[in-house]
């Protein structure tokens, strides 16, 4: 810093000498690199044409489309596909499906692999720690489908294991099918995701656990603290970071409710708490080819989305906290 | 002085771990996890034994771990199916073929990103970073793949997803921590970049092509959006739409697609396709699991 300070203008002299070395003009660059160009080229390909392509497609949202007019050729009909959304009847149940499942997310799901990792952490017994986060680990890997068909057989009104057990607990004789249940929609999608996502959410926490000092317990200890004062003052401030960032992703996400769960759990007995944001985009794109107006659904949420994730970044930044950029 | 503090901190340790309190804790720790543990494997091993179980078996029972007579019949009506077949087949073939190109794909991709004296890299990096914030959305999306003529084609269940963002951005700093000497010595020899891509840093790479390769795989095995939007042709069914379709309150639409000559066993069948979509997974776990936590930390969060 001094040194740099003192001589200005060889800094100034360096500095000049490096961006000239940058700038290289285009053609010589091309030509230089063109081997680690070449291989960019397909992948740059795939994200200009599916990651892109659809961002410009969004326009349609502010257009009557049609497909054999074209991108270019519908009609602009501005803010038309917004206000019917927001002044339509169905409106106020989207997003309050979409809030009370992401509530109870936040509630129930996202806290439970903290838990779990605090409770693994306390273990002492490596080789079981060890059993028990491989055994937890596996749902990840199993898709929506089989998670919804593990439901289904489970809950199944006649010959489901967990059917059988409820109507024994309650003494009740009748069969009732818990999948076409509008009340067990959402105490269903939340169990669903409490097993599938729980025991690989760990992971992350266990990471932060690791990495504490051990000479912070050794100093607790010494100062007198018990298990759960080490947890207290030692463990909770270490993994604090870690709880934040994953915060913030998670209310990025807080308007995804997953497709594919939701779809999968949908019956036509229990559309009116099912129908969420990502499942009514499909119905009325896919199913009723509205696509404009479907879009427009679309990147109301995706727009909220970015603005939760930035809102919230900013927040934690506010509260003292290191935020995620 | 020095030795009171030194010494006295030792048994107060002990005493604390070992507390009636502590010892309490720990039980009930082991039991609660163990729990868990028990829960997220039971169902799982109730549905293999159930798939080998007979039809009134699996209705009067109320919940067994091995079958008191072991019945095939389940899966032999499922391999007996053109329909099912066709779908293991098709899933087999999409999952292998999906996995070749995206792996290449995000590889050749992340080895040039990786190369910081690359002009235009940091333009191209915060191209890709944008679309982990935002994206068109589902029905533009279904738009560009149907004008491109992917529909009903197996295409659509691979090039939408063929760069996973995550993914590559781990590759990408993989790569930028490989040793250079051995690139600058291939390049001295008169290599281009391309040929120290495939001889030099591909080799190099080979555990985190593995690691890379299964988690592709998992993703296609396992999707369900993608066939659901934009496969139509009954033909071209993967095995998820077919698990979905036959454990399903509405499952006899889809029995009439199958063998019609032959009384299926209405309720073994679902256990046996669960089991049979499950299973590769199950197996590959292993493999998964020995990389895995690594490929979390450093990247990311979500899939």
């Amino acid at each position: 810093m001094a040194t740099d300070l003192a001589t200005p203008p060889a800094k100034a002299a360096r500095k000049a000498r490096k961006r000239r070395a940058d700038k290289v003009p285009l053609g010589t660059a091309l030509l230089r690199y063109r081997w680690l160009y070449l291989m960019l080229l397909p992948g740059l390909a795939y994200f200009v044409i599916f990651k892109y392509l659809p961002m410009y497609g969004v326009t349609i949202a502010f257009q009557d489309f049609l497909p054999f007019l074209g991108y270019s050729g519908s009609p602009w009909v501005g803010l038309k596909h917004f206000e019917a959304l927001f002044t339509g009847g169905d409106f106020g149940r989207l997003l309050f499906n979409t809030l009370f499942l992401a509530l109870l997310h936040v509630v129930f799901v996202f806290p439970a692999p903290i838990v779990v990792a605090l409770l693994l952490n306390e273990l002492r017994l490596n080789i079981l720690k060890r059993s028990i986060q491989s055994l937890i680990y596996i749902p990840h890997f199993l898709s929506w489908t089989i998670v919804a068909s593990l439901t289904y057989v489970l809950f199944a009104a006649d010959f489901g294991v967990l059917s059988g057990w409820i109507r024994e607990f309650l003494n009740d004789t009748a069969k009732i099918d818990y999948m076409a249940q509008e009340e067990w929609f959402r105490p269903l999608i939340i169990l669903q995701q409490l097993w599938k996502m729980t025991g690989w959410g760990t992971i992350i926490y266990l990471a932060a656990l690791a990495g504490v000092d051990p000479n912070l317990y050794e100093a607790a200890r010494m100062d007198g603290a018990g298990r759960f004062r080490q947890l207290w003052h030692v463990t909770l401030p270490a993994i604090r970071p870690t709880v934040v960032v994953m915060a913030i992703l998670a209310s990025g996400n807080l308007l995804d409710t997953g497709f594919e769960q939701i779809w999968l759990m949908t019956t036509s007995l229990n559309r009116d708490v099912a129908n969420v944001f990502d499942t009514y985009v499909f119905y009325a794109g896919i199913q009723n080819a509205s696509y404009s107006y479907s879009t427009a659904v679309g990147l109301f949420k995706g727009v909220a989305g970015v603005i939760l994730i930035f809102g919230s970044n900013w927040l934690a930044k506010r509260l003292g906290q290191r935020g995620l950029f | 002085m020095t030795t009171m503090t030194e010494t006295k901190p030792k048994p107060l340790a002990v005493n604390n771990n070992s507390s009636p309190g502590s010892r309490v804790f720990d039980a009930l720790n082991v039991i609660v996890l163990v729990g868990l543990a028990l829960i997220t494997v039971l169902p799982l091993l109730y549905v293999l034994a159930a798939s080998f179980a007979g039809e009134p078996e699996i209705v009067s029972r109320p919940f067994f771990l091995w079958p008191e007579k072991i019945v095939t019949e389940s899966y032999e009506y499922i391999f007996a199916t053109p329909t099912f077949v066709r779908s293991l087949l098709t899933t087999v073939f999409v999952t292998a073929v999906g996995m070749v190109v995206q792996v290449l794909l995000t590889f050749t991709m992340a080895y040039p990103l990786a190369k910081r004296y690359l002009p235009g890299r940091t333009l191209v990096l915060n191209l890709v970073i944008f679309t982990m914030v935002f994206s068109g959305g589902m029905i533009p999306t279904y738009l560009v793949v149907r004008d491109l003529g992917l529909l009903d084609s197996y295409w659509a269940l691979i090039l939408p997803l063929a760069i996973n963002p995550f993914y590559l951005i781990i590759v990408k700093s993989f790569f930028q921590e490989l040793p250079q000497a051995l690139e600058e010595a291939a390049r001295i020899d008169g290599c281009n970049e391309m040929g120290v891509f495939f001889r030099i840093v591909l080799p190099l790479s080979k555990p985190i092509i593995a690691t890379f390769s299964l988690f592709y795989a998992v993703a296609i095995w396992n999707d369900y959006m993608s066939p659901l939007l934009y496969v139509n042709d009954p033909n071209k069914w993967t095995l998820q739409i077919l698990v979905r379709q036959l454990t399903n309150t509405d499952a006899a639409a889809a029995l009439a697609q199958m063998d019609r000559t032959w009384i299926p066993p209405e309720q073994g069948l679902k256990f046996a396709v669960i089991v049979i979509a499950t299973l590769p997974i199950l197996l590959f776990y292993p493999f998964l699991q020995k990389h895995f936590a690594k490929g979390v930390l450093i990247g990311g969060v979500k899939e």
